[in-house]
């Protein structure tokens, strides 16, 4: 039984294989390099996510491709859902980098390790086809994500922050669980292909599947931090470093809606009129408690944790809009709608939070709102980027943001939810008055601090690169929108 | 009853007998000795179904190693039980309802129709041991999830060290960049305090 | 054998393989013990004789019936439990040092047919039961209400729970070269190779081709025995005696028994593992238990060797040891071992 042992298909993994052994390259490496040198390893760690994108891109098929027992599935969609974190996860660290160099606990190769870690475990959430490996890769990502936002480990917020993310995370994990196994109780099997196609034939149980589904779906919402599960958003993002929040912010909402996308798409779409339910009150209730308890925020991480919840809730509009009437020829614009909105959710927040670690120097955080008073005064390049960003968040036309929501919207129409679309556009609109609040301190407030803003090249470029791309991408909505549909037609939509 | 009935029925009634003990020993160091008996128990129900491996495995890992160090732990804190059970009372409304309710569904799970999950009917051939079994199947079908927890047991094992190692601490010194900083309030406080009579 | 099968099924009908498997483990723990008793008779000669004094010599002749008045005097003594001590637990605690001790032959083979279970996975449950030894002196040490012999438990169990990871790393060469977890097959994997042809079986036993392991294990198993220089759990001139510091009577006779005890045990695997057992070092003479004991005299006098010769490690050093030097060498071994597997070099086909 032991003789006819297989190598398993490496080549569709080849970029999580590379990513794993350069970590822990990296690991190594760091502890034989100085102090003094360790841009080697901030050098070494871009270098590999670079290696990972071209990696993605020489390897991509275009088919759907199962390895490892059916356990690792690489689409289209998980090409370039990785494409995309590879580069967000190369922006971040370069944003956080004069941050992560100030404060002394955090200005370890240990920083940059764990970042490559989580990157792993996202990586393998979004190529997950199996319960076990979504869990393993989500315990990954939230064990690296504990520690960097307890890493500032002096500051008492931090170390707060820290214990609550990983009590609720544990909790979250916990409902996953459950819910998991109540599906393996009802299907007999943990693949996520191998559960859809057995639901087709319709010899499960359903009560045991909708119990089942209530749990899953409460860990996922716990994981995309929408409300009600959404008491760690704010805690977790105004606690943790900034640079740890940026990381937070962005880069694994694209796990968490790869995760959502094979389970409640590939594995329960024969299940879609109840969980479709269930989203459609967890969206518009994220929406509401998002939009307005960010408005009576002072704290401008705090504001953006808020919006996070927001435009959560929104973007998962356009997942709960693929079937209607057991109809799913509306799937297509719904979820690539839905892509659509969290690729340029990513976009737009990590340039927002990038501005405040660019405010931000040794020994001061600029996370108030009032620091952004007068920007336009200190650097009007930077405070029209901010802007940018702003305006793109709230949905003003011609930036990206407006695209996305238009996009959801479009789809929530078509499948029929008219007051739906109504109140998205209402909470949207409330939403406005705050973005624009931070537009109104920086054009029209004097500032407190007249220094001028000292930042690296690297980071200037950067930043400004990404400001652009939300101003262009809005024009051109296109080229992005074009990749997502394709992506959800080649892999999620059979 | 045959033999192998008996042993079991035995070491169920020990783990079963530990466990309520491990939560109502009023000494910590009681409790988490009442834990490991549990363990080896449980490795000898395990033992009893031929899982040798597993069985050994939580005696070699939980009794030997993790337990040791939880000792190690329990031992050194000054743990006051009285201020622990404080909220006994106040919080067994809710955690008997929450007891009751797990109660409640491990019975639907253990007895409805549903979850009848025939037991694995591929047996090993008899000259195939459990543990070289189980290490085929760890290296085969199942090498993607194994690397990925070995993975996460190295995060673990990071991030402790991350979260606590402050480095070797040869010599004290002072810091100027720091002391330039240094304000008169953070190094004096003035208190008023009413005069006291006679 | 069979005939005496026979003969006790007739006379006491279905418990007899209960009643027999209870002859035998007396007939291993009885030895054992009186092993024991001259261990520590031939500790003190060694080391007397290394230090060129005599050693005990006014018991009998040659000393030889001092350990037997030895235990008679800890026997008749008072065994004194501290106020403020956890009594159950310091009364428990001396019997669970000593029970791993014993419970860990039970599947130790003196040759292929003579050995009380021979089960498959016999190697990793020599790993479980050896893990269990440290609870005796943890809880002896917190039961005891002292400090000194908390420290002392403290100690051994940090040192203990550290040593056993390289112990285990080497022994997973050894299963890896002998593709087995089974003692019996253990020792026959090292009955042949090119050497074995040639008549000097001993060149093939594991111990060579394994060296780095061999030495691991060795140095391991002293520390895992609290054993000198390791013995930082007694430490008698930092903490006097460390965890049994409360202990008198038969109580610390236990603690002593099972430290010997332990240390039989490590010289019998370490002679199985890395020795060829039972095994002839040379082809022209017959291979028998009688091998397996010289051996494990032989690894018995290097333990008394190292107490006689070599001070007491800091216990900062025997971490540094343990993790920074024990661990990376196993782990650069263990790769070596694999790729040597690997190769077309592999000699354990």
């Amino acid at each position: 039984m032991f003789d006819n042992f297989v190598v398993p298909d490496l080549l569709p993994a080849a970029p999580e294989l590379f990513l794993a052994a350069m970590a822990a390259v990296i690991l190594l490496a760091d502890v034989f390099i100085k102090d003094s040198r360790r841009t080697v390893v901030f050098a070494l760690t871009q270098l590999t996510l670079l290696g990972c994108l071209v990696i993605q891109f020489v390897t991509m098929t275009g088919e759907v491709t199962f390895t490892f027992s059916n356990m690792f599935v690489d689409d289209l969609m998980a090409d370039l859902l990785k494409a995309v974190l590879y580069m967000t996860v190369f922006v971040v660290l370069f944003y956080s980098r004069g941050y992560v160099l100030d404060r002394e606990p955090m200005a370890k190769g240990e920083f940059y390790v764990l970042t490559l870690f989580a990157t792993l475990g996202m990586m393998v959430m979004i190529s997950a086809n199996h319960f076990l490996t979504i869990y393993l890769g989500l315990e990954l990502l939230s064990l690296s994500l504990y520690a960097m936002v307890a890493m500032n480990r002096d500051s008492v917020a931090s170390t707060e922050a820290a214990m609550k993310y990983f009590v609720l995370g544990a909790l979250a994990s916990g409902l996953l669980l459950y819910g998991m196994s109540m599906i393996y109780g009802a299907t007999g099997t943990l693949e996520i292909t191998g559960i859809g196609q057995l639901l087709m034939t319709g010899q499960a149980n359903k009560t045991v599947l909708v119990f089942g589904l209530v749990f899953l779906v409460a860990g996922l919402a716990f994981k995309l931090g929408v409300v009600p599960f959404h008491m760690w958003i704010p805690d977790v993002y105004h606690g943790a470093p900034t640079a740890v929040t940026l990381f937070i912010g962005s880069a694994p909402k694209l796990a968490a809606f790869a995760v959502t996308m094979r389970l409640l798409v590939t594995g329960l779409i024969t299940l879609s009129q109840d969980w479709q339910v269930m989203l459609i009150i967890l969206s518009v209730l994220s929406m509401a408690i998002g939009n307005l308890a960010a408005i009576a925020q002072t704290n401008i991480k705090r504001m953006l944790a808020y919006s996070a919840i927001s435009h959560m809730g929104f973007m998962l509009l356009g997942v709960t809009t693929g079937v209607v009437g057991g109809d799913a020829r509306m799937a297509l614009n719904a979820y690539s709608s839905a892509m659509f909105y969290v690729v340029s959710y990513v976009l737009m927040t990590a340039g927002s939070f990038g501005m405040i670690l660019l405010l931000s120097r040794a020994g001061f955080e600029a996370d108030n709102l009032d620091d952004f008073k007068g920007l336009n005064k200190r650097s009007p390049w930077f405070a029209g980027m901010m802007m940018i960003m702003m305006f793109s968040m709230a949905g003003i036309p011609f930036f990206i943001g407006f695209f996305a929501k238009f996009a959801v919207l479009q789809a929530v129409v078509a499948a029929g939810y008219m007051w739906l679309a109504i109140a998205a556009v209402i909470f949207s609109l409330i939403g406005a008055f705050y973005y624009l609040r931070v537009v109104k301190l920086m054009y029209f407030d004097q500032p407190a601090d007249e220094t001028p803003l000292v930042a690296p090249l690297d980071m200037r470029v950067l930043l400004s690169a990404n400001g652009l791309a939300v101003a262009v991408l809005g024009m051109f909505p296109d080229i992005l929108m074009i990749g997502c549909v394709l992506a959800i037609r080649h892999s999620v939509i059979a | 009853m045959d033999f192998q009935t008996l042993v079991f029925f035995f070491l169920s009634a020990i783990l079963v007998f530990a466990s309520l003990r491990v939560i109502t020993a009023r000494n910590p160091v009681h409790a988490a000795l009442y834990l490991i008996l549990a363990f080896f128990s449980c490795g000898g129900v395990w033992a009893l179904l031929q899982a040798e491996f597993l069985a050994i495995a939580i005696i070699l890992v939980y009794v030997g190693a993790v337990m040791v160090l939880f000792l190690f732990v329990v031992m050194m804190l000054d743990i006051n039980i009285d201020r622990i059970r404080q909220g006994f009372w106040h919080y067994l409304p809710l955690g008997a309802l929450l007891g009751v309710l797990m109660v409640v569904e491990m019975g639907l799970v253990l007895g409805s129709k549903y979850f009848q999950v025939p037991a694995s009917e591929a047996m090993l051939p008899a000259n195939i041991s459990n543990t070289k079994g189980l290490g085929a199947l760890m290296f085969s079908d199942y090498v993607y999830p194994f690397e990925l927890a070995s993975i996460i047991l190295l995060v673990g094992m990071i991030a402790a060290i991350v979260l606590t190692y402050r480095g070797p601490k040869k010599s004290k010194y002072t810091n100027p960049a720091k002391q330039v900083f240094v304000k008169a309030k953070d190094r004096i406080r003035v208190l008023q305090m009413p005069v006291e009579k006679d | 054998m069979d005939a005496l099968m026979n003969f006790g099924l007739g006379m006491f009908g279905g418990v007899w393989p209960a009643v027999w498997t209870l002859v035998k483990i007396v007939l291993i723990v009885a030895p054992l013990m009186l092993g024991v008793a001259y261990l520590t008779w031939a500790e003190r000669k060694v080391i007397g004789y290394m230090q060129v004094r005599i050693g005990p010599n006014r018991v009998g002749p040659w000393g030889l019936i001092q350990p037997i008045a030895d235990g008679l005097k800890l026997l008749m003594k008072e065994i004194i439990v501290p106020s403020g001590s956890n009594k159950a637990i310091f009364i428990i605690a001396p019997m669970l040092a000593i029970a791993p001790a014993l419970a860990a032959w039970a599947v130790v083979p003196f040759t292929d047919s003579l050995v009380l279970a021979n089960i498959d996975a016999s190697l990793l449950y020599i790993m479980a039961i050896t893990s269990m030894g440290v609870y005796g002196i943890i809880l002896s040490g917190w039961a005891s209400n002292s400090k000194y012999a908390f420290l002392g438990a403290m100690r051994s169990a940090a040192q203990m729970v550290s040593y056993e990871i390289s112990m285990g790393f080497s022994l997973i060469c050894v299963l890896m070269v002998s593709n087995s977890l089974n003692l019996v097959d253990i020792v026959y994997a090292q009955d042949h190779g090119r050497f074995a042809e040639w008549g000097v079986g001993f060149l093939s036993w594991n111990w060579l081709p394994l060296l780095p392991m061999f030495l691991v294990y060795l140095i391991s198993g002293v520390a895992e025995t609290n054993r000198a220089p390791f013995d930082v759990a007694e430490g008698e001139s930092e903490i006097v005696a460390g965890f049994h510091v409360e202990y008198s009577g038969m109580a610390f006779a236990v603690f002593f028994l099972a430290e010997y005890a332990n240390m039989i045990l490590v010289a019998a695997l370490t002679s199985i593992m890395f020795l060829g057992g039972w095994l002839s070092p040379v082809g022209f003479l017959p291979d028998g238990a009688l091998w397996l004991f010289a051996k494990m005299a032989f690894v018995l006098l290097l333990f008394l060797w190292f107490r006689a010769t070599f001070p007491r490690y800091r216990y900062d050093q025997l971490m540094r040891l343990g993790w920074k030097v024990f661990v990376p060498v196993c782990l650069v071994w263990l790769f070596v071992v694999g790729a040597w597997m690997m190769s077309p070099l592999n000699i354990w086909k």
